[in-house]
């Protein structure tokens, strides 16, 4: 039998769901307020920290669609991540295009990329999948350090343009409600997976692959949507990163935190819900941002480690997996 | 038509070195109930196996309903309607006992995947009162019964049961042997791999015996298992 790297949460009796439609709504709902919550401080610090926190929302969400959903741990989320950054780089200079433009067309390069690798490592799993995704991290940032175009090495800068689209007082607004449209979508799409027969599908192949194929589920189909989807959803987490710092150079944009973070986020939430990514990816990007503000950047991996380490222990199924035992 | 269902033909499957099945020809009929017997290591599993896609058999061909099975996958052999059990239960740990059922249901595209037809599939084996459980919370025998549940809810032709009755209680194996017969009499052949003898000879209408890879005989239970050969491969000399 193959073994899922995360163990799957025990479920309870099904309980009356929100349909797609209301659930969607109420993902656009929720993404308005938090917009007009956050117009309403008006303060760039608040939209640089919101930023931050919900990028880290649309990388766990897409990273646990694999790594959750399907039971595949992706240890090269920093890989696609930085491949969304790199797409806005590169497109903006040859074809002096806006963000939005950026952020669908990172989605492409991001999918395509997902479904390469899936291509690629179809016959692993486990481990040998795990340090496949870490090679393409590797590979792909030699290849960004090699590309003098985006910057190579030295990096490149990235200016926000005078004119503030939309009537948002500053660009830092726009980018943070664009960040916040992408999260409440990342939320929505992953959602709509979990409770749809895709979700059914990837669940099983989680479980026992062999028996998910003898029970007339197309495994290798279902893995290569889902390395797709979440190739795609991770490169749009990335895309708006040289924009929020003006700044991006491959040994950040390729950083570990980026790829730590992508898998203790869905981890300390819970793997086998929209809602634990959600939870992780707040809980944990804002305790960093607190960190970074109080006492040193420097902390923020420490302070990943120790949180990963408590949770593996403590709650195996993460806070979702702490709530529904107690229910 | 013909009424042979399935067709082995020439059947061989090598690990390395090792011949675990060479040269099998087997026919079932539809409708049949055959036993597939033979000493731990006889190449019944494998033989399972390769009819499901799982390996890919070096020699020989399988014809289902008269259509080659070359090629395919085993999920592309469970939607044509060939549907197997695991040897030990599998089940999905993550799901429900019902969304178990729902796995086939929803990928099998041979039926509705409604809930309705899940516990449907749940009834047929006695499972509908724990529906909304998690499969840990099983006993063995309602393992076995969930992947009896899940194979038929591909609405199969042809079920292979590899080791149905394995560990269970005499009453266990009554229940599960009570199963198979309404199965069949639903117009389900079955193929029974099984160790527990009572129950392979009460079941099969035919016994075929693997031994070391090959087809020692094939025939009515009482004359297979009168038979020398069959015997000493059990009981050795």
């Amino acid at each position: 039998m193959s073994e899922a790297i995360i163990p799957a949460l025990p479920t309870q009796a099904p309980r009356r769901r929100l349909g797609h439609a209301g659930f969607w709504l109420a993902a656009t709902a929720a993404a308005a307020i938090l917009i007009l919550a956050l117009r309403g401080m008006g303060s760039e610090y608040a939209y640089f920290a919101a930023t931050f926190v919900l990028q880290y929302v649309v990388l766990a969400t897409a990273w646990n669609i694999l790594g959750g959903y399907a039971g595949y741990v992706n240890f090269g989320a920093a890989a696609f991540f930085a491949a969304g950054a790199y797409t806005t780089v590169a497109v903006s200079k040859a074809f002096g295009l806006s963000l939005l433009p950026c952020i669908g067309i990172a989605a492409l390069v991001g999918g395509a990329l997902g479904l390469g690798t899936g291509i690629l490592t179809l016959r692993l799993r486990g481990a040998y999948f795990a340090i496949a995704t870490l090679c393409l991290s590797v590979v792909l940032q030699t290849f960004i350090v090699n590309w003098s175009y985006v910057g190579g090495s030295r990096g490149a800068y990235i200016l926000r343009p005078r004119d503030v689209p939309l009537g948002f007082d500053s660009y830092g607004g726009y980018l943070c409600a664009v960040v916040v449209v992408l999260a409440a979508a990342a939320i929505a799409i992953a959602r709509s997976i979990e409770v749809s027969r895709l979700g059914l599908g990837l669940a099983a192949l989680r479980d026992d692959e062999a028996a998910a194929e003898a029970a007339g589920v197309p495994t290798l189909r279902l893995k290569l949507i889902a390395t797709s989807i979440s190739g795609a959803m991770m490169a749009v987490a990335g895309a708006p990163l040289p924009y929020l710092g003006s700044y991006i150079e491959p040994a950040s944009a390729f950083g570990l935190s980026y790829a730590v973070n992508a898998i203790a986020m869905p981890l300390i939430g819970g793997t086998a819900s929209w809602a634990g990514p959600l939870i992780g990816a707040v809980l944990l990007a804002s305790l960093q941002q607190a960190a970074t503000v109080t006492i040193s950047s420097a902390a923020n991996l420490l302070i990943v480690g120790v949180v990963l380490v408590v949770f593996v222990c403590v709650a195996p199924h993460g806070i979702i997996g702490l709530f529904r035992r107690r229910r | 038509m013909s009424d042979v269902v399935l067709r082995a033909h020439a059947v061989g499957k090598r690990f390395g070195g090792f011949t675990a099945l060479s040269g099998i020809d087997l026919e079932v009929r539809a409708g049949e109930r055959l036993g597939l017997i033979g000493p731990n290591g006889s190449g019944k599993s494998t033989f399972t196996n390769c009819l499901a896609g799982a390996f890919a058999n070096h020699d020989g061909c399988f014809t289902f309903k008269e259509a080659p099975l070359a090629g395919l996958k085993p999920h592309q052999r469970a939607r044509q309607g060939l549907a197997r059990t695991f040897q030990l239960p599998r089940p999905f740990r993550g799901l429900t006992v019902a969304e178990n059922v729902r796995v086939p249901l929803s990928f099998g595209g041979r039926g509705a995947a409604t809930m309705e037809a899940a516990m449907a599939c749940l009834e047929s084996v006695d499972l509908a009162g724990k529906a909304h459980r998690m499969p840990k919370d099983l006993t063995q025998v309602e393992l076995r019964r969930l992947e009896l549940a899940r194979a038929t809810a591909l609405q199969p032709e042809l079920l292979i049961v590899d080791e149905a009755m394995a560990g269970l209680s005499h009453t266990e194996v009554d229940q599960i042997l009570a199963l198979l017969f309404r199965l069949n009499e639903g117009g389900t052949t079955i193929i029974m791999i099984e160790h527990v003898m009572r129950a392979v000879t009460e079941f099969s209408q035919r016994l075929a015996v693997l031994v070391a890879g090959r087809k020692i005989a094939d025939g009515p239970p009482a004359d297979v298992l009168a038979l020398p050969a069959v015997e000493e491969a059990y009981l050795g000399r």
